[in-house]
C-alpha cells in the first residue's frame, strides 16, 4: 500500500480543488481551485503509464541494456502525448475564465458570488 | 502598467537573447530530444513576456499592434494545415509523411538501436514543429498583452 | 451548523471514500494492456525515421488530435481579443 503514493497524491489534489470550488465565495479562489483539479488529472494521466525500472522512450544515446530488451524496459509513451494536449487545453480555458472575471469586476464592482445575480442592472 | 527601474530594464535586455536561443533550440530539436513545438513555444513566449513586464504595457501596446501579431499566428496555423494537405496530394491519405524516404530535405532513416543525434532525419516533423512553435509564441504573447493593457485603463468606453 | 453544511460534508466524505478505494486498488508500475505502446516503440525508427517516441505520437501517429489542439488555441486567443474590444479613441 505504500507504493501507491502517486495515486493518493492525485486524490488529495482533486479534493483540495473541489473544496476550493464548492466552499469559497471569491471568484478568483474558485478559478484557482479549477486549476488545481486540472493539475491533479494531468498527474493521474502520467502515472498510469509507468513501468518498474524503465527509461524514457527515446533512442538518442540510450543506454545499451535498455535497447537490448527493447519494449519491456521503456516507459509507455502514449499517456505522455495525451497529457501535452490536456495541459494546453487547461491554459486556454484559464485565459478565457480570467478575462471574463475582469469584465464582471468592471461591471459590478465586487467579486462576491452571492451579489452577482441579476442579468440586467 | 508603467516602466520598471533602470536596473530591471538593463538586466532583461541582457538575458533576453539567451532565453530566445534556448526556446528556439527546444523547438528545432523536437525529433531528437524531449521537447517539440508546444514546449519550446512556451519557453520563448515567457522570454517575450519578461520584456513586456520590464517595459510597461502602455509603451509596448503603442509600438506593437495586435493586428500585426495575429498575422504570425495565422501563418503558423496555415503552415500546419498546408503540410498536412501536401501529404494528401503526394501520398494517399491526410497527414502522410511524404518526406521520409523519397524527398529532398529530411529523408535519412536512422539505424535501429541507440544512435547519435542526426538532424537530417524524420521527414515532415521539423516543419510541423516550427509552424506550431510560431503559433504558440504569437498566441501566448497576444493574450498577455491584451489583458495587461485592459487592466491598466481607468475606465472603459462601451 | 445548518442542514446544508451537514449534507455537504456527508456527501463529500462518501465521494472521498470511493476515490480512495479506487486509488488503493490500482497497480503502480505494472500496466495491464501494452500492445499498442510496444508496437509503437519497436517500429518508430523504421517507419517514421524519428528517434523520439513521444514526438512521433503527437505529430505522426495521432496528428489529428494536434490539429484539434491548434484549433482550441486559436479559439481562445480570438475569444480574449473579442472580450476586450472597445471603441478606439
Amino acid at each position: 500500500m505504500i507504493y501507491n503514493i502517486p495515486f493518493i497524491a492525485v486524490v488529495v489534489m482533486i479534493f483540495i480543488g473541489l473544496y476550493a470550488v464548492l466552499f469559497k465565495r471569491n471568484l478568483v479562489k474558485m478559478v484557482i481551485g479549477i486549476s488545481i483539479i486540472e493539475s491533479g488529472v494531468n498527474l493521474f494521466l502520467i502515472t498510469l503509464g509507468y513501468r518498474e525500472g524503465g527509461v524514457v522512450p527515446i533512442f538518442t544515446s540510450a543506454p545499451s541494456e535498455a535497447v537490448k530488451n527493447a519494449p519491456g524496459s521503456m516507459v509507455l509513451p502514449v499517456p505522455q502525448a495525451l497529457t501535452l494536449t490536456s495541459i494546453v487545453i487547461g491554459v486556454a480555458v484559464l485565459a478565457l475564465m480570467l478575462s471574463l472575471i475582469m469584465h464582471i469586476y468592471k461591471h459590478y464592482g465586487t467579486l462576491d458570488v452571492r451579489k452577482i445575480r441579476r442579468l440586467k442592472e | 502598467m508603467s516602466q520598471m527601474s533602470k536596473i530591471v530594464r538593463t538586466l532583461s535586455n541582457i538575458t533576453f537573447p539567451f532565453i530566445m536561443i534556448f526556446g528556439l533550440y527546444v523547438i528545432a530539436h523536437g525529433h531528437l530530444t524531449p521537447g517539440g513545438g508546444f514546449q519550446g513555444g512556451a519557453v520563448a513566449a515567457s522570454g517575450c513576456i519578461m520584456l513586456l513586464v520590464a517595459y510597461g504595457s502602455t509603451w509596448v501596446f503603442e509600438k506593437i499592434k495586435v493586428s500585426r501579431l495575429s498575422v504570425f499566428e495565422s501563418l503558423g496555423a496555415l503552415g500546419f494545415i498546408g503540410v498536412a494537405f501536401f501529404g494528401l496530394i503526394f501520398g494517399g491519405w491526410f497527414f502522410n509523411n511524404f518526406l521520409v524516404r523519397n524527398g529532398i530535405l529530411f529523408n535519412i532513416v536512422p539505424k535501429t538501436g541507440s544512435t547519435a543525434a542526426e538532424f537530417n532525419t524524420a521527414g515532415v516533423l521539423p516543419l510541423m514543429n516550427f509552424a506550431v512553435g510560431i503559433k504558440v509564441i504569437a498566441g501566448l504573447f497576444v493574450i498577455v498583452l491584451v489583458m495587461a493593457y485592459a487592466s491598466s485603463l481607468k475606465e472603459w468606453k462601451q | 451548523m445548518s442542514l446544508r453544511t451537514i449534507v455537504a460534508v456527508v456527501m463529500f466524505s462518501v465521494l472521498a471514500m470511493f476515490f480512495v478505494f479506487t486509488a488503493l486498488m490500482l497497480s503502480f508500475g505494472a500496466p495491464m494492456k501494452t500492445e499498442m505502446d510496444d508496437y509503437i516503440i519497436m517500429h518508430t525508427q523504421n517507419e517514421t525515421g524519428t528517434n523520439s517516441g513521444v514526438t512521433t505520437i503527437v505529430f505522426d501517429y495521432r496528428g489529428f488530435d494536434t490539429l484539434g489542439e491548434a484549433t482550441i488555441l486559436f479559439a481562445a486567443v480570438s475569444g480574449v481579443i473579442m472580450i476586450f474590444r472597445r471603441v478606439k479613441k
